[in-house]
């Protein structure tokens, strides 16, 4: 008897351990995933911008404002991918 | 019509628009701010109140280091300035998740009003400056009625 619920109590607790380790595997990839997508964004928005500016640089000015507020948007996504990784398992 | 021949000696000329812009959300976020934490305060109290001004702290640092990156970027050259948009973003997300990992085991945390708040600061912040800088697109911060006074005059 003793040892079966010595054995439940280590499945009980091998559970535990599993459910941690599958939320803290499922954050990570929140995270990782919810990062790729803005850094593609981000790196086509920036390239964008400069390609316009090289080509009329007398409008960075509106250019380079517009792009800060791309770049603040895009990167958004990767605080809600961050926030949910820190709700998850951090 | 002039066009950059040169992307590594080149820079852009003219102030930088991006320190305005975030300045003006920095302003505003401290004008807002104090509604956030107030119901925050509300639904988590004293402690969430505490970490949704830790959020807020983050996003407004997080726009003013964004801004000073590109910005000094572009003091060098366009590419520089791609540079810094893009390295800019990898060093920021590890800023903002160092900031979060040192506080994380502290008792004044809640970790969904912080991340609530982080979210909300900058999406409601970003949707306001756009809101002004939509309105007048190469001077950010200044309002349209303050432009026409001026013509006026």
């Amino acid at each position: 008897m003793d040892a079966l619920v010595g054995m439940l109590a280590q499945t009980a607790t091998s559970a535990a351990d599993l459910k941690a380790a599958n939320a803290a595997i499922g954050a990570g990839f929140a995270y990782g995933l919810a990062a790729i997508g803005p850094g593609i964004g981000i790196g086509y928005v920036a390239g964008k911008a400069i390609e316009a500016m090289a080509r009329q640089p007398e409008a960075a000015g509106m250019v380079r404002t517009t792009m800060f507020l791309g770049i603040a948007f895009t990167e958004a996504l990767a605080l809600i991918g961050f926030v949910v990784f820190i709700l998850l398992g951090l | 019509m002039t066009i950059a021949s040169n992307l590594f000696a080149e820079k852009p000329t003219g102030p930088s628009p991006e320190l305005s812009v975030s300045f003006d959300m920095v302003k505003r976020g401290f004008l807002s701010s104090p509604l956030l934490v107030l119901v925050c305060a509300a639904i988590w109290g004293g402690y969430g109140a505490l970490s949704s001004a830790y959020a807020i702290v983050i996003v407004l640092a997080n726009f003013a280091v964004s801004a000073g990156i590109i910005a000094g970027g572009s003091k060098i050259s366009y590419v520089a300035l791609l540079t810094g948009a893009l390295f800019g973003y990898l060093i920021r997300l590890g800023l903002i998740f160092g900031a979060v990992f040192l506080v994380r085991d502290t008792t004044w945390v809640v970790l969904p009003a912080l991340g609530l708040s982080i979210i909300v600061a900058h999406l409601g912040l970003l949707i306001w400056e756009t809101k002004y800088i939509s309105m007048s697109l190469a001077y950010p911060g200044l309002k349209p009625g303050h432009q026409v006074t001026r013509l006026r005059r």
